[in-house]
């Protein structure tokens, strides 16, 4: 799960990492306010779940109160194209005021998941402010790393290393290490898989501050973190993979004409592989899972029904856990409730396929069966491109 | 022959009494497996459906001799349930629970490197099974034949497509094995590999990997150092957007790393057969067996 950079920089406060004063406005007034309580000049900062805004226009300084008013007004409610929005963009809906700050030197601190060493790993770069992975391909020695013992945590001689690599002296030493630890005990405590802090300034008196932040969560962790499962904001999401996650569906939003429904995350990547393949494309991405019930198979029939660009449906079933009948008796249901417009290819396979196929023969549909997942895909790819 | 699990496994399943763990547990018997015990605390003493089921994965050991555990406890008691079967010295661990946080399985993992005594199979596994002879997972049974075919995946489904295929063609499997779709997996492709070149029964094998991860590629290199036996690969999420995990908490091409691309282009530099289609395997494994007994000839 994301959240927004002023919330990861609230979380990031509590583990002691100074972050500028500031405070986030849902409109103009409010955004003023904030200004006039910082003295005036401000930074205004849009709030998307994506990097790169200052590229967007999605950072601006207000020398006044007046000033800070009007850019609100500009930024809330402007879509906001960054290199990682897409070209469709993010509608701004809030916005972090802040105080300025004067800067000398910009670092880069991150925490992230080494996946085959199996542990965290602290990373600092001396050249902070730019996007970790031109780094990292640019120049990756300027990276210094500290693999994280899972069994003995992040030690501080690990930070002062890290510190001292980084050219830090004297007091600053002594602030990066608090900083890189608090950010290491917030990634613990709060079954974070990514923290980043980027930039880490040194400001004009030798001050650290984290100037901006991000901060990723384990999804599978949010139940033992109920404060930080209010902070998902789904405005940043895609409607209908909100609607698919309230049912318990995996489900991502592609650019195709071509809905899947399958079972098992493997298959259903497979499956947009093989349209892909045959010169189609997938429009999501759907895997109803091994134990999906009949009401969860017609909610998802329903999600792929909302999706404008659906001009035909793949329905690929390898039913083990999942029983072919059981699938085939949700997507007849849905095509009672809602009624199907678009041609449906059904390729089925596995434990009790005959029965499921009985059923789908009788529920109406516009349905062509096939055998195997190439013959489906040429043959739902066809049905796409022919509406 | 085989690998890992055979007919003289002995198997306690933890999470025996939950909806997941009696339904499995039943497939597995009714496929010829030893369901020796069960696991559920606070339940110790009953009999589940002939299965004595103990308060603590220990008794169930010293009563019963098992000494493969399989685990559906739910989420957030898992991996407490993947440490209490290695406390109690069982070698090897199942794990098909999804949805175990990933801080609470890097510990575990570093836990089991430290003691050396227990290979962990998962989490957010279909399991394993040597047809014929033994199936400690939660796989179809039926679409399986023994033979010389070694299957491992990060996947289910794909998997038993996998395998069917196989098994259409007359071709069967020494084992399959399921390592899971989570980012932090007790056993890699790596040590499966190794384990299938020291396996006689073993002459070819199907390796299953999808994006995400390092794990193709050092399978890729450690198959050009040390494999004899052919290998067929596909991988899935050639089409996956960069940054969205893709149903599996594992697979998620994240800062340009581990996509489908680069996994094939480095498993096909080391001399390992990968198929752009999932439907192609099958074939791909038949053609391969007959070289390989061509050049024995």
């Amino acid at each position: 799960m994301k959240i927004h950079e002023y919330q990861a920089k609230q979380i990031l406060a509590r583990f002691g990492v100074p972050v500028p004063k500031g405070e986030v406005a849902f409109n103009p007034r409010d955004a003023a306010a904030i200004a006039a309580r910082l003295g005036g000049r401000a930074v205004l900062k849009a709030q998307i779940h994506a990097g790169g805004r200052g590229k967007g226009g999605g950072v601006k300084i207000a020398a006044n109160v007046e000033e800070a008013e009007q850019i609100a007004r500009q930024m809330i409610g402007m879509t906001l194209v960054t290199p990682q929005t897409g070209p469709a963009g993010r509608k701004v809906r809030r916005v972090l005021v802040e105080e300025t700050l004067p800067i000398a030197r910009e670092i880069y601190v991150g925490v992230t998941l080494d996946r085959g060493r199996g542990a965290p790993v602290v990373m600092v770069s001396a050249e902070g402010g730019v996007n970790i992975e031109e780094i990292a391909r640019d120049r990756p020695e300027s990276i210094l790393r500290e693999p994280v013992d899972p069994l003995l945590g992040f030690r501080a001689y690990q930070a002062r290393r890290l510190a001292f690599g980084l050219g830090l002296k004297g007091d600053e030493v002594k602030q990066a290490v608090s900083i890189f630890t608090g950010l290491m005990r917030a990634c613990e405590e709060t079954d974070a898989l990514l923290a980043e802090i980027n930039p880490l300034i040194v400001a004009a008196q030798g001050t650290l501050v984290a100037l901006d932040a991000k901060v990723n969560f384990d999804d599978n962790a949010l139940f033992r973190h109920p404060d930080i499962r209010e902070l998902r904001d789904t405005d940043e999401e895609d409607p209908l993979e909100v609607e698919a996650s309230a049912h318990g569906l995996n489900y991502i939003k592609l650019d195709g004409t071509v809905g899947c429904m399958v079972n098992g995350a493997g298959l259903a990547m497979a499956t947009m592989d093989v349209i892909k393949l045959v010169g189609g494309a997938a429009a999501n991405f759907l895997d109803v899972g091994g134990g999906a019930s009949a009401e969860q198979v017609a909610a998802a029939f329903r999600i792929l029904q909302s999706d404008p660009k659906v001009k035909a449906v793949l329905i690929n079933i390898f039913g083990g856990i999942l029983r072919v009948d059981v699938l085939a008796r949700g997507v007849a249901e849905a095509a009672r409730q809602v009624g199907v417009k678009f041609p449906v290819v059904a390729r089925l396979e596995g434990t009790n396929v005959e029965e499921g196929r009985r059923i789908l023969l009788e529920a109406g549909l516009n349905l062509t069966l096939s055998d195997g997942m190439l013959d489906a895909a040429r043959k739902v790819v066809a049905l796409a491109g022919a509406r | 022959m085989s690998i890992l699990v055979d007919a003289k496994s002995r198997v306690v399943v933890q999470g025996i009494t939950g909806r997941e763990g009696t339904f499995h547990a039943r497939a597995c018997r009714e496929y010829g497996t030893a369901i020796v015990a069960g696991v559920t605390p606070g339940r110790g003493g009953m009999d589940y459906e002939g299965v004595p089921v103990f308060h603590t994965v220990r008794e169930a050991v010293e009563k019963t001799g098992a000494n493969v555990s399989l685990i559906f406890v739910p989420p957030v008691a898992a991996a407490d349930a993947i440490l209490e079967s290695a406390d109690a010295g069982l070698p090897l661990v199942v794990c098909i629970t999804e949805g175990i946080p990933i801080a609470d399985m890097v510990k575990v993992r570093a836990t089991l490197e430290r003691r050396g005594t227990t290979r962990l199979i998962g989490p957010n596994s279909p399991g394993l099974i040597t047809p014929g002879a033994c199936k400690i997972g939660i796989m179809p049974g039926y679409i399986h034949k023994p033979g010389p075919v070694g299957v491992v995946s990060r996947s289910g489904t794909l998997t038993y497509e996998a395998v069917a295929q196989l098994t259409r063609r007359g071709i069967g499997q020494s084992t399959c094995i399921g390592i899971g779709g989570d980012p932090i997996s007790g056993t890699s492709f790596v040590d499966v590999l190794r384990l299938f070149q020291q396996d006689p029964v073993t002459e070819a094998v199907v390796l299953i990997g999808e994006i995400g991860g390092g794990s193709e590629e050092e399978a890729a290199r450690f198959a050009r150092r040390e494999m004899t036996k052919p290998i067929v690969s596909f991988i899935a999420g050639q089409t996956a957007p960069p940054g969205r995990r893709m149903g599996h908490a594992g697979a998620i091409i994240s800062g340009g790393q581990g996509t489908a691309t680069e996994k094939m282009k480095i498993l096909e530099d080391c001399g390992v057969r990968v198929v752009r289609s999932p439907e192609e395997i099958g074939e791909a494994v038949e053609r391969a067996l007959k070289d390989t007994a061509g050049k024995r000839r």
